[in-house]
């Protein structure tokens, strides 16, 4: 316990477990419009995509900080969705296999890119490969203030545009008659979540980064039927797990906090995905078994329940 | 027979292909103020694509569409033009309530960043009643049946308050009761001088429903008033059937 108390005073975690934490909240807002936009797979084409740009960036600039880095990240990352999209416009190849080739190849690239600069001297020291699995340890203090500004300014725009990003999400039809361009309104939520992606690639990795984003707004839509809720809840288990995931890798020795967080952000999503009432799976069960019962005493028509 | 006429909608040479096959054909199309009228055709004649062309959400090859004769800024336009999609159109497991989705009715008068006020909840509650649903104004809209979306649909566009109604197939799967329900509704848009568009596909309530119809299949077969243009022949010309297709011509 006292270990646990001394942790949380501890400069080195209160820093990664700010930066974490932030990330957690912010992807858990995002990602509540990536799932609810059938858009779950276009986060991790995004973020295995990004990995060329990181290593590019730091060839063609010559620098390792972070900043530049992520700058790499968020072009490729860009382009590819680009690409993934001009793809399925222009050819007759579906957006599935868009995503997963256009991914790989960045993917692949990406990691012969990174091999290549390994045997550059001085490359060792840039940390390019904490970005595959993320490393949390190497969050600084300006790390934070980056994630807080592209926080704050992401929170802000979904805010402001709240009634439009709902409209456009469940009817972009209807929300072009009425005036909302759904052509803008769909870059600027898709650049919003590639961003919010992007500034987790540190913490959590390219690989790891599209369940930060996916797993809280797919825990939190089992436990509501409202918007605002979801965004809320997925913005709360994002932060928690965060929280939990980035302790449990200070307490346990060589664990890399970005799986660790995963793995309890997973907890959560199992949790919900069974006991939540009404959408859970024990529920339905335990409904299907209360309608049979009924049904079997009533020796007729099952009561209103059924539905 | 050439009076001067305001008109709700004008189509001029309208042309609509995906990829290189055209859907639409050289549309000609003249729809007066105040008229309910449906639209009839058979299945891939292009009902659908034709309202929404007229809507502006589809981008035609050629032609041009105009309003309450052109009387009106594009801006202000917007918000006197209701619509109803198709009701599959969505995922109603979307996370919210009918009353979210009514209110989504006033966005456009609302505009940019505006959230809704208690005014438009009002309204919107008030339309919910006129569908018959106001007691499911904070149910999850997951939970609907297909009549229950229609209607919720159909307080939707009348949240809009607009001048010209489209809907695609507001009939589409609904029981009797919500059919009734839905011509009433109709009706009562038109004693307000509303014009209502629908795409429809029993033709034997065309003349019940509706007083002007437009037969499509690719090119517009007739336009008019149901009891000039609806008839056999231009039905057998739009179905392409040699057979009988109304049992009694009204």
């Amino acid at each position: 316990m006292s270990s646990i108390l001394a942790l949380f005073q501890d400069y080195t975690f209160q820093t990664v477990a700010l930066g974490s934490t932030l990330l957690g909240l912010i992807s858990g807002v995002l990602g509540s419009f990536a799932v609810l936009r059938k858009q779950s797979l276009l986060g991790d084409g995004v973020s295995h995509s990004s990995l060329p740009g990181v290593v590019m960036a730091f060839v063609l600039l010559g620098s390792k900080n972070t900043e530049v880095l992520l700058l790499g990240a968020l072009v490729s990352g860009l382009l590819a969705t680009l690409l993934i999209i001009s793809i399925v416009r222009h050819t007759r190849v579906k957006f599935d296999s868009a995503l997963a080739l256009v991914m790989s190849v960045f993917f692949g690239l990406g990691l012969i890119l990174l091999t290549y600069v390994q045997k550059i001297p001085n490359s060792n020291q840039a940390g390019l490969k904490r970005f595959i699995f993320g490393q949390a340890s190497t969050l600084l203090q300006r790390d934070i203030e980056l994630m807080m500004i592209c926080g704050l300014v992401l929170l802000a725009l979904v805010l402001l545009f709240w009634k439009e990003f709902k409209l456009v999400t469940f009817d972009s039809d209807f929300a072009q008659s009425i005036g909302f361009s759904p052509k803008k309104l769909n870059l600027l939520l898709s650049f919003m979540i590639v961003l919010a992606i992007i500034i987790g690639l540190q913490t959590v990795g390219v690989i790891l980064m599209s369940a930060m984003l996916i797993t809280p707004a797919v825990a939190a839509r089992q436990w509501t039927n409202r918007l605002w809720v979801m965004v809320t809840l997925s913005a709360l288990f994002g932060a928690v797990s965060s929280v939990a995931g980035t302790a449990v890798s200070s307490l346990v020795p060589k664990l890399p906090t970005g799986p660790a967080i995963v793995v309890c952000v997973s907890i959560i999503v199992v949790v919900s995905v069974l006991f939540a009432p009404g959408r859970g799976i024990l529920h339905r069960l335990y409904r299907r078994r209360k309608n049979r019962i009924l049904y079997k005493l009533e020796g007729g028509v099952p009561n209103g329940s059924a539905t | 027979m050439k009076t001067q006429r305001s008109y709700a909608v004008e189509v001029e040479d309208l042309t609509v292909a995906y990829d290189a096959k055209p859907v639409l054909w050289d549309i000609d199309l003249k729809i007066p103020k105040g008229k309910l009228m449906a639209v009839v055709g058979p299945n891939g004649a292009g009902k659908t694509t034709l309202i929404k062309a007229m809507l502006g959400l589809l981008k035609p090859v050629t032609g041009a569409v105009r309003f309450l004769d052109g009387d009106s800024d594009v801006r202000t336009l917007k918000n006197r033009i209701g619509y109803v999609p198709q009701s599959g159109s969505v995922d109603w497991d979307f996370p919210a309530t009918v009353l979210d989705v009514v209110l989504m009715g006033c966005y456009g008068k609302l505009g940019w960043i505006r959230r809704p006020r208690k005014a438009d909840v009002e309204l919107s509650r008030q339309m919910l009643a006129k569908v018959g649903m106001e007691e499911y104004s904070s149910r999850q809209i997951s939970q609907l049946s297909g009549g229950q979306q229609q209607r919720v649909f159909l307080a939707r566009a009348l949240a809009q308050e607009a001048e010209v109604y489209f809907m695609d197939e507001p009939f589409k799967g609904v029981d009797a009761q919500t059919e009734r329900a839905i011509v009433t509704l109709l009706k009562e848009l038109k004693e307000q001088e509303k014009t209502v568009v629908v795409v429809h596909h029993d033709l034997q309530t065309v003349p019940d429903y509706f007083d002007w119809v437009t037969l499509i299949n690719l090119r517009v077969v007739a336009s008019g008033p149901v009891e000039e243009v609806f008839h056999e022949e231009n039905l057998k010309k739009t179905y392409h059937s040699s057979g009988t297709l109304l049992r009694s011509v009204g």
